[in-house]
C-alpha cells in the first residue's frame, strides 16, 4: 500500500517539476530570431509546388519569389540564403504550421485580408506580389469572357482559399447558378478540370499562368481577361514578436528598394562607395540599419549580393520561366507599377 | 476501514492524475494561444459561413451560418455512412453466403472477391473509382442513356426527378399500410400460438403495400410525374444535363469505395456466424422434417445472427470514420467543409477539430447503440 503510495507520490513530483518549467518557460517572449540563429537555419513554410513562387525541382531545390522571400531572411540573420529549411504546406495547413510554431515564416502564395490579419494570430508584413482571381477555360468551348457563363457551370477550384469565397460573391452577384467543386490540394484541382469534370479553373492569375504548365495540353487552354478580386500576395509571421515582423517586413523591402535604386547582386559591392547616401544605406556602409534588429550592419548587403533585388528574382522565377512575363502592377512604382515601399533610413 | 482506503485510494489517485493531466493542456493551450493572440470561443458558429456547397441534401447557401454549414457537412457525411452500410450488407450477405455455396466457381470467385478487395488500401480504391474509373466516362453531350432516361456521365449520374402532387395523401396511405402490416403480424404470431394455425402474412403485406400506396392514385388524387434530364449547352464544347437529379460522382466513387472494401469485412463476419452453428443443429433441425429454408430461417440464421452482429458492428463503425476520406476526392463531407474551408476561413482549429472529434465519437456511439439494442433482441431469452 505506502510502496504504492511512495511511487504515486514521486510521478506527481515529477509531472509538477515539468509543468513549472513549461510554464516559466511559455511565460518568457518567444524569442524567433534567437531561436533561428541558435538552430542555424530558417524555417519557412511554402506551397506544394507552384512554378514561380516556390517549388522544388528533382533534386529538392526549391526557387521561386517566395522562397526567395525566405532566403533573403536567411542571408540576412544567418548570413547564408541556403540555409532555410522549407515545409510544403497546403492551404488548410498553413496557418495552423505557423500559429503552432512549426514554421517561423509563411511564404506561400498567401493573400492579406482584415480577417487573416486580425483574427487567427497571424500578422502580413507586406506584398511581394499584386495578383487577382481569374478563370481559365478551353480553348475549344469558345467561351472568351466571364460574360458568357451560363447557369449550370461547374467551376473547380481549391478549399480553404479566398477563390472559394470570391468565386460565390462573383457568381452570386451576377445571379449565375453554379457548381463549386473544391478540392483540398492543387494537383487534384488541376487533374480534375484537365479531365472535363469542370467547365471552368478558377485561382489567381498567376496560379492559373502557371498550372496551365502542368496540363496535358497547354495550348488547349486559355485564361479569360477578367480580374474578379484583389489578391495581394505576401510573407506572414506569427503575431507576438515585433522584432521578427520587422525583419522579415525590410528584408522584402529591401530587396523592393534595392531595386529602385539600381543595385543588384552583381554591382552591390561597387555601391558601396556610392555617393547617394539612400544607396550607401542600403549597402550597410553608412548608419546603423541593423541594430535596431539585433543584425550586423551589412545584413541588407549581403541579401541583394546572396538573393538578388525584387527585379533580378521575378525576371529569374516568373518571367524567364513564361509564366507572366509582363510585370503588370508588380513594376516599380517610378515605371508605372504600384510597388512602393518606405524608405530604409 | 484499512480495506476500504486500499480500494478507494488508487481510484481517487488515478482521478486526479486524470483531471490533473487535462489541466496541464488546457493550461498550456491557454498560455500560448494568449501569446499569440489568438481566441478561443464558439461565437464564430452563428457568422455567415459565405462560402458555397457542391451538394446538399438540405437548402444551404452562402449567407447561412458556420452552423448550418456544419449540419449540412454533417448530413452529406451520414449520407455517405448510411448507403455505404446498406450496400454493404447486402453484398456482404450475399458474398459471406456464396463463400460457403458448395458450387466451385460460385465460392472461389467469391474468395477472390473478398481477398482482392480488403487487401487494397482504402484511400487507393476510392483514387481508382474517382480518377480512373469515373474519369472514363463520356462527357455530357456524348453521353447514352441508360434504361432509356438517365444518364451517366463524367459530371455526374442525372435521373429523371419525380414530382409529386398531394404527396401528404399518398405517404399517409403508406403509413398506413405500414401499420396493418404490424397489426396483422402481431395477430398472426397470436394465432399460430393459440390455435398453431399460419396465416400467409408475406402476401398479405404484399397485398396491402401495394394497394392502399394505389388506391390514393385512383381516388386521392395523387399524380406523380417525371422530370427528365434534358442536355444544355453552356459554350461549343460545354454541356450539362438540367432537370432531374444529378448525383456527382464524388458521391458515387465514394459509396462504390466504401461498400466494396466493407463488404469484404461483413462477408467473413457472415461467413464465421453461419460456420459457427454446429452441423448437429442442422441435421437435428433436418429430421424433424423441416425444409432446407426453414432451416436457414428459423435455426441457422437466429443463431448465426449472434455470432455476426457485433464483429459487424465494428465494420459499420469502421465505415463510417473512413467516409472521412471524401476529402480526398471533393466530397462535401464534414471533413472537407467544417474541418477544411470552415477551419480555414475562421482559423478557429482547436474548436472545429474539438467539434469535429466529438461528432464522429457521437456517430460512432449512436450505431453502436443501436446494434447493440439489436444484439439484445436476438441474443438467447432464458425462459
Amino acid at each position: 500500500m505506502f510502496k504504492h503510495l511512495k511511487q504515486l507520490t514521486s510521478l506527481f513530483a515529477m509531472i509538477a517539476v515539468l509543468f513549472a518549467f513549461t510554464t516559466e518557460a511559455m511565460a518568457k517572449k518567444s524569442k524567433t530570431l534567437k531561436n533561428t540563429q541558435k538552430k542555424g537555419f530558417v524555417r519557412c513554410g511554402v506551397s506544394q509546388g507552384l512554378p514561380g513562387f516556390s517549388n522544388a525541382d528533382a533534386s529538392g531545390n526549391w526557387t521561386g519569389i517566395d522562397v526567395d522571400v525566405c532566403r533573403a531572411v536567411a542571408a540576412a540573420v544567418l548570413g547564408d540564403a541556403n540555409k532555410v529549411k522549407f515545409t510544403p504546406l497546403s492551404a488548410k495547413e498553413r496557418f495552423t504550421a505557423l500559429t503552432s510554431g512549426e514554421i517561423d515564416v509563411l511564404a506561400r502564395n498567401t493573400t492579406w485580408t482584415l480577417s487573416r490579419d486580425a483574427d487567427i494570430g497571424l500578422t502580413f508584413v507586406g506584398v511581394n506580389f499584386y495578383d487577382g482571381q481569374g478563370f481559365m477555360v478551353r480553348k475549344s468551348s469558345g467561351i472568351t469572357s466571364v460574360d458568357q457563363f451560363k447557369n449550370g457551370i461547374s467551376a473547380c477550384t481549391n478549399i480553404g482559399t479566398t477563390t472559394e469565397l470570391n468565386m460565390r460573391d462573383f457568381f452570386n452577384s451576377r445571379g449565375i447558378s453554379y457548381e463549386p467543386v473544391a478540392f483540398e490540394k492543387a494537383d487534384e484541382v488541376v487533374a480534375a478540370y484537365d479531365a472535363g469534370r469542370c467547365d471552368t479553373y478558377t485561382t489567381d492569375k498567376s496560379g492559373l499562368a502557371a498550372q496551365r504548365t502542368k496540363m496535358k495540353n497547354p495550348d488547349e487552354h486559355i485564361v479569360l481577361p477578367e480580374t474578379i478580386s484583389k489578391e495581394p500576395l505576401g510573407p506572414v509571421v506569427r503575431q507576438g514578436d515585433a522584432v521578427w515582423e520587422d525583419i522579415v517586413r525590410w528584408s522584402l523591402n529591401t530587396m523592393i528598394e534595392a531595386e529602385e535604386y539600381g543595385i543588384t547582386s552583381s554591382n552591390a559591392d561597387s555601391m558601396k562607395t556610392s555617393d547617394n547616401p539612400q544607396i550607401k544605406r542600403l549597402v550597410g556602409a553608412e548608419g546603423e540599419m541593423g541594430a535596431a534588429f539585433g543584425l550586423d550592419n551589412e545584413w541588407n548587403l549581403r541579401i541583394i549580393k546572396q538573393v538578388g533585388n525584387y527585379g533580378e528574382s521575378y525576371k529569374r522565377n516568373i518571367a524567364d520561366t513564361g509564366i507572366l512575363p509582363d510585370r503588370g502592377p508588380n513594376q516599380l512604382w517610378t515605371k508605372g507599377g504600384i510597388l512602393y515601399v518606405p524608405p530604409a533610413r | 476501514m484499512n480495506n476500504k482506503i486500499k480500494r478507494i485510494l488508487p481510484q481517487l489517485l488515478t482521478i486526479l492524475f486524470v483531471v490533473f493531466v487535462f489541466g496541464f493542456f488546457t493550461i498550456n493551450a491557454q498560455v500560448n494561444m494568449d501569446n499569440r493572440g489568438i481566441d478561443f470561443g464558439f461565437d464564430f458558429l452563428s457568422q455567415e459561413a459565405s462560402f458555397d456547397m457542391q451538394f446538399t441534401l438540405l437548402d444551404y447557401d452562402g449567407q447561412d451560418s458556420y452552423l448550418w454549414a456544419y449540419v449540412v457537412a454533417l448530413l452529406n457525411t451520414l449520407l455517405v455512412s448510411f448507403l455505404g452500410i446498406i450496400f454493404c450488407t447486402i453484398l456482404g450477405v450475399v458474398i459471406g453466403i456464396a463463400r460457403l455455396s458448395q458450387n466451385f466457381l460460385i465460392k472461389n470467385s467469391a474468395a477472390w472477391y473478398v481477398e482482392f478487395f480488403r487487401n487494397i488500401p482504402l484511400l487507393l480504391q476510392i483514387f481508382f473509382w474517382y480518377y480512373a474509373a469515373l474519369r472514363a466516362l463520356p462527357l455530357p453531350e456524348n453521353a447514352q442513356p441508360w434504361f432509356g432516361v438517365t444518364y451517366m456521365t463524367i459530371k455526374g449520374y442525372y435521373i429523371p426527378s419525380m414530382i409529386w402532387e398531394n404527396l401528404n395523401v399518398f405517404m399517409s396511405c403508406l403509413i398506413a399500410a405500414i401499420v396493418a402490416i404490424i397489426f396483422i403480424r402481431v395477430y398472426a404470431k397470436k394465432i399460430q400460438e393459440r390455435e398453431g394455425k399460419q396465416l400467409p402474412v408475406l402476401y398479405i403485406s404484399l397485398a396491402l403495400i401495394t394497394i392502399l400506396p394505389l388506391l390514393s392514385f385512383l381516388i386521392g388524387g395523387v399524380t406523380l410525374d417525371f422530370e427528365m434530364p434534358k442536355l444544355k449547352q453552356l459554350a461549343t464544347t460545354s454541356f450539362i444535363f438540367e432537370g432531374g437529379v444529378a448525383l456527382p460522382p464524388e458521391l458515387i466513387a465514394l459509396v462504390l469505395a466504401l461498400s466494396l472494401y466493407t463488404s469484404t469485412f461483413v462477408a467473413e463476419c457472415v461467413r464465421a456466424g453461419i460456420q459457427g452453428i454446429s452441423k448437429g443443429q442442422k441435421e437435428a433441425a433436418a429430421s424433424v422434417g423441416l425444409t432446407p429454408n426453414q432451416i436457414l430461417k428459423l435455426v441457422i440464421m437466429p443463431q448465426a445472427l449472434r455470432i455476426i452482429i457485433p464483429p459487424t458492428t465494428n465494420q459499420y463503425l469502421n465505415l463510417t470514420k473512413n467516409s472521412s476520406l471524401a476529402a480526398a476526392i471533393a466530397y462535401p463531407d464534414l471533413v472537407l467543409v467544417f474541418a477544411g474551408t470552415a477551419l480555414m476561413q475562421t482559423g478557429k482549429a482547436i474548436e472545429i477539430v474539438g467539434i469535429t472529434m466529438l461528432t464522429y465519437l457521437s456517430i460512432s456511439l449512436a450505431i453502436a447503440a443501436l446494434m447493440n439494442w439489436y444484439n439484445k433482441r436476438i441474443e438467447i431469452k432464458e425462459k
